[in-house]
């Protein structure tokens, strides 16, 4: 919203300090957010009104070119013209007109200085601007014409063009629908400033009327509860809107059209109602408000062909729909741009109140969100309709002659805010403030509420406050408490930390995301955060078969890019394409993780209720809420490339690597208090011979390896790149680990080398040595792995050290080598395994 | 000494006090002459091994009577503890000398060191996170946590967003479906805050409620230098029974000085969210700010609208709250004055780097 500070000065008693700055201010202590204060850019030189003697047309160049004599008052002309010739292109003007010119010597906005110059074989003396050469608009469509009577040539132009009145643009909260409006924002500031208020819209005189002035009725109560016209005869369609009026309309950043247009929306702007012209000798017959029913269809102003829906709200008459309620009026209806000379209009002015909803519901479906749209989804003041008419009418008659026609049609019935009880200190006990006495009702008489005072049951006063009709948005206690809060200023809320009951710290499973992010970093990942967004196409890249549980997807249905409108069910694309980043920055070595929520949907989706509002859900109702959500596990992942030891002047460095994926995976298992157990597996996107499973007990909880060759040529990556991804929500919450017995006897170790065929799994000798090897043994560890000729083809050496010891004595090595046969045979028994000769 | 000493020990032979004497000099002066370890040991032989003078004299006692035996063993045990005293003293030189020199010998450039190990790095989003949890939880909060992909009902409608109300609009939502051919087009949604966790937690937790919930979050911006569709914010709530706008200034205010120091304070200035009645905005009095300290916008917050108490089944009447929210990457972007919003989603990895673990 843009309003010049000088229309704010009309309404608010006493006047507005001098700089806008403090004007801004006094808005944001009452809730109004200043988006912008602009001030027009200072234009020095001779800038002046002037008026058209003469115009030449020079026809001899590629493009019409006029060579005028303008009247720039005494001071400025030729002393023997009587005038100063000047060259322009523009063409919407005549003999007559009035104009700006900037003389030589002027310095435009934008640093546009003018001199007098030959151009075109005339001496142009000057230019004659456009509003937005002028800095007051964007409308470059021809130089600026001023109403006849708005000034005499030679005037200086600057006040004219008001560019000593600054405009003030701000945000106006969703609740705030009356802050779309001079009225509005003045009463706000003048509260802010505690100074009067004369309220535009009692300035207004309403006739009382008995007749109506078009037949109305309406069919859908709820969607308009409220519909007033009012009709204007005999009006000049060509007359021109009032010069002062065009230039507040271009300084709230609407653009002037002709004096219909501009006098509705000046109303709009001035007291927030929308309003619609219509041509009344177009309409056919009764104005029907209702429901748009299937199949109908509506050309609007923007020459757009709109297919209805049956909650759009119409008007129509005989001939089918005219407008879409409160959004945009309808072609057929409108009154035309272009009159003969001498033709006068016949203008019916609607003035309604429209359900917010229904409104908000109808632009957002024809994606037309326009000035009316924008104020009857925040509600409208709706006693406002016979005045904002009564306005309008009035200015088309000042300004385009005609008269109003006798009766006013007004249907329905506007409705009032209920009054709403408030305990007398409520806002005191809301702020934590002991206020004025008196202060709460002061200042909700100020925002324009009826207040009585009465006693409680409990023999506490109680406020009975009635809001105002532009304010339908106060309907409970809390609201009056913000209006007084707001008032009286936030900034008299003291600073008091309440004392919050003890606390039971992190929970164990925030406790392990830290410990999980910590390790990892500490092992030399770096952490990244990439979006959840995927495409089919990531899914072809990994390989993924065409039932892959994985390419089951949450879609997003209004996505950012067409190409990733899914949500992940893995971590790993988003490390995948930060890692391709990296390495095409020239970063070689890059490790990376993530530890974020992925989202897997359910093979069936599961209905979510929708439970009531201002009551509890039930128990069942939360519970189905969250089955219909999809899950959403904890995952952690990590991708690596390059030297996972860097080479240096110690020597070389040692490439990544499967083992480094699987390690990063058992770390994170350490970390949250399980040895995952490895096992070898298949599972795209990871290379078929170099998959581990890692399991917690049996069951899987992630996988870690290489990528296949495929995968990494398909997605870019550099080679033998390798990932691990790991569900933490398998991964069980360990509070109380076992407290382990720590011996104090020596130990005895004990190497032994075991051949095995060499597709027997490490893990699975290591698990028959540690099972085999009873409750002496402590430690078991691969240190060594020999194939070649002396085991033989097809066939492998295992060297494990075993650490046996006792809890309760110094262990004999007869005993430890008894453990250790008994190791050695259970492998051998399991896994065929032997002792290496 | 007496004469029949003299008589019984020939002058001139391996006893006589002259040769000891001159034995013993001898072998001082080898020692002393001595340059290094292995020079000494080369001259210990000479002098303190089996055939050195002084042990040879020693085997000649055997042969003295009585008395003289016990003279000349005196003699010959001082000029062998002479002896043996400056040998060790001289290899005590020696062995420090060595020490000194093998010391400096293997001096290195000790600015050779470079990364041996790879580095890695937290992000500081994590990081900041963290540091806000830790603020509340110091104060007795707890941390509460809820999913992403949310139910509309918990993102919007228990948070007093009605159906049609522009401030849903206004939220930039990314809507969701499970299934490509499902019809149900507003029941999920990415949340557009961390407030609807808010309602888990009065749904879930026995009251009083204090919790802190830090999140990602999801709106429909595009990703530009201020902007991006996936950030964080993290939320607090307080619920209990005579909370007022005082306490939530006065943990704003506390917030503020953990996050940018004992001079930090906050103002409040009366805005508009559907789920606070009375609402504010948050701006921060930030002394690091470039330009100069000043007042920085930082968030949202407000009482809790008695409607949202309602729907989380807490009465109103005996019950009241605040909450706020601030965006964790805004947060971090003007308290570490990062310029552009693109490094922190990027993941490039020498931005997190920077900020270690």
């Amino acid at each position: 919203m843009r309003v010049p500070v000088s229309w704010l000065t009309d309404h608010v008693d006493g006047g507005l300090p001098a700089d806008p700055e403090d004007i801004g201010e006094a808005f944001v202590r009452v809730g109004l957010e200043i988006e912008e204060i602009h001030r027009a850019e200072e234009i020095p030189g001779p800038l002046v009104v002037g008026r058209v003697l003469e115009i030449t047309e020079l026809t001899e160049f590629k493009k019409p070119i006029r060579y005028c004599r303008v009247d720039v008052g005494p001071d400025e002309n030729e002393s023997d013209t009587g005038s100063r010739g000047i060259v322009c292109g523009a063409r919407n003007f005549v003999v007559g007109d009035l104009v700006v010119v900037a003389l030589p010597g002027t310095v435009l906005p934008g640093g546009f200085a003018i001199a007098a110059r030959k151009t075109y074989g005339h001496v142009s003396d000057g230019m004659i601007s456009s509003a937005a050469e002028l800095g007051i608009g964007s409308d470059h469509s021809g130089i600026l014409v001023l109403p006849e009577g708005t000034a005499e040539p030679g005037d200086d132009a600057r006040p004219v063009l008001g560019l000593d009145d600054p405009v003030i643009e701000l945000n106006v909260t969703p609740d705030r629908g009356y802050c779309f409006s001079v009225r509005g924002l003045a009463r706000e500031l003048a509260a802010s400033l505690e100074r009067d208020f004369t309220d535009p819209a009692t300035r207004v005189a309403v006739p009382a009327e008995k007749e109506s002035s078009w037949p109305v009725r309406l069919d859908d109560a709820e969607g308009c509860p409220r519909f007033v016209a009012r009709r204007v005869s005999g009006v000049d369609p060509n007359a021109p809107s009032p010069w002062w009026m065009r230039r507040r309309l271009l300084a709230a950043g609407m653009r002037p059209i002709s004096l219909t247009v501009d006098v509705t929306n000046y109303v709009m702007i001035e007291l927030g109602q929308p309003l619609h012209a219509y041509d009344a000798t177009r309409l056919q017959g009764d104005i029907v408000v209702r429901r748009a029913r299937a199949g109908e269809k509506l050309r609007t102003l923007d020459d757009a062909l709109r297919v209805l829906d049956p909650d759009d709200l119409l008007i129509t008459d005989d001939s089918g729909p005219i407008g879409l309620a409160g959004v945009m009026g309808g072609a057929s209806t409108e009154i035309p741009a272009e009159h003969a000379e001498g033709a006068t209009i016949d203008v019916l002015v609607e003035a309604a109140h429209f359900d917010p909803a229904t409104i908000a519901r109808g632009a957002r479906r024809h994606k037309l969100p326009s000035e009316a749209s924008r104020r009857f989804e925040r509600a409208v003041d709706a006693q406002l309709p016979p005045v904002a008419a009564e306005r309008a009418a009035q200015l088309l008659v000042e300004h385009g002659g005609g008269t109003i026609v006798a009766g006013r049609t007004d249907v329905g019935a506007a409705p009032a805010p209920a009054p709403v009880r408030m305990p007398l200190d409520l806002p005191d006990r809301t702020a934590g403030v002991a206020y004025p006495r008196g202060a709460t009702v002061q200042q909700l008489t100020r925002i324009g509420a009826s207040v009585e005072l009465e006693t409680g049951d409990d023999g506490k006063g109680v406020v009975v406050a009635t809001p105002p009709s532009w304010r339908p948005d106060i309907t409970m206690p809390a609201d009056l408490v913000e209006e007084v809060l707001r008032l009286e200023g936030l900034d008299m809320i003291p600073s008091v930390l309440p004392a919050a009951p003890a606390g039971r710290g992190l929970t164990a499973g925030q406790r392990r995301r830290r410990a999980v992010s910590r390790a990892m970093a500490e092992a030399g990942y770096v952490e990244v955060l990439p979006f959840p967004f995927v495409g089919d196409a990531v899914w072809d890249a990994f390989g993924l078969a065409a039932d892959d549980v994985r390419r089951r997807t949450v879609t997003v249905l209004n996505p950012l890019d067409a190409e990733r409108n899914t949500l992940s069910t893995t971590l790993l694309p988003g490390l995948l394409d930060a890692l391709v980043r990296n390495r095409s920055r020239g970063l070689e070595d890059v490790a990376l993780f993530h530890v974020g929520q992925v989202v897997l949907p359910h093979a069936q989706p599961v209905t979510m209720p929708e439970p009531a509002v201002r009551a509890r859900p039930s128990a069942d109702e939360y519970a189905q809420i969250d089955a219909a959500l999809p899950a959403q596990p904890m995952h952690v992942a990590a991708v690596l490339a390059g030297e996972r030891e860097p080479r240096g002047w110690w020597g070389g460095g040692r490439e990544a690597g499967w083992a480094d994926a699987v390690e990063a995976a058992r770390l994170v298992g350490r970390v949250a208090g399980v040895e995952l157990r490895v096992t070898k597996g298949e599972l795209a996107p990871f290379h078929p011979g170099r998959t581990a499973v890692l399991r917690v007990g049996d069951f899987p909880a992630g996988h870690a390896g290489e990528l296949h060759p495929k995968v990494v040529e398909a997605l870019g990556l550099p080679p033998r790149t390798c990932a691990m991804e790991l569900d933490l929500d398998l991964v069980p919450l360990t509070d109380v680990r076992p407290v382990p017995r720590v011996s104090p006897y020596p130990a005895v170790a004990v190497d032994v080398a075991l051949v095995t065929a060499d597709d027997v799994p490490v893990a699975d000798v290591a698990d028959a040595l540690e099972e085999g090897g009873g409750e002496l043994l402590e430690e078991v560890r691969l240190f060594d792995v020999y194939s070649g000729a002396q085991v033989g083809e097809g066939r492998r050496s295992l060297a494990f050290s075993m650490r046996f010891r006792a809890d309760d004595r110094t262990l004999t090595s007869e005993e430890a080598n008894a453990a250790r046969d008994a190791a050695v045979a259970l492998a051998g028994q399991r896994v065929g395994a032997e002792l290496r000769a | 000494m007496s004469d029949s000493t003299q008589e019984t020990v020939p002058v001139g032979g391996p006893l006589d006090a002259a040769t000891l004497d001159a034995a013993a000099e001898a072998a001082v002066n080898a020692f002393a002459a001595a340059a290094d370890l292995a020079a000494l040991a080369a001259v210990r032989p000479a002098h303190l091994g089996d055939r050195a003078p002084l042990m040879l004299a020693r085997r000649e006692l055997g042969s003295l009577p009585g008395k003289d035996r016990a003279d000349a063993g005196k003699r010959v045990n001082a000029a062998r503890v002479r002896v043996q005293e400056a040998f060790d003293a001289r290899r005590e030189v020696l062995v420090a000398e060595r020490d000194e020199k093998v010391l400096v010998e293997e001096s290195v450039d000790v600015t050779l060191p470079w990364d041996r190990a790879p580095r890695g790095a937290r992000h500081p989003i994590t990081q900041i996170a963290e540091q806000i949890a830790d603020v509340f939880v110091a104060m007795g909060w707890e941390v509460a946590e809820g999913p992403e992909v949310e139910a509309s009902w918990l993102n919007f409608d228990a948070l007093n967003f009605g159906k049609d109300h522009p401030a849903r609009t206004m939220q930039d939502t990314f809507y969701l479906r499970e299934r490509k051919d499902s019809a149900d087009t507003s029941a999920m949604v990415l949340r557009t805050h961390t407030s609807p966790v808010q309602i888990r937690a009065l749904l879930e937790r026995e009251l009083p409620v204090y919790v802190v919930c830090p999140g990602r979050t999801f709106r429909t911006d595009e990703l530009d230098a201020t902007h991006t569709p996936v950030f964080h914010q993290v939320e607090g709530l307080a619920v209990d029974k005579g909370i007022t706008m005082a306490h939530l200034k006065g943990t704003l205010d506390a917030f503020a000085r953990a996050m940018f120091g004992a001079q930090s304070r906050t103002r409040l200035r009366p805005s508009y969210f559907p789920f606070t009645e009375p609402s504010a905005e948050v701006d921060v009095w930030f002394p690091e700010k470039k330009g100069g300290a000043g007042w920085v916008e930082w968030g949202g917050c407000g009482m809790v609208n008695p409607n949202v108490l309602l729907s989380a089944g807490v009465d109103p009447q005996v019950y009241s709250g605040f909450a706020f929210g601030m965006g964790l990457e805004r947060t971090l972007q003007f308290r570490n004055g990062l310029p552009d919003m693109r490094d922190m989603v990027e993941g490039d990895v020498r931005f997190s780097r920077a900020f270690g673990v």
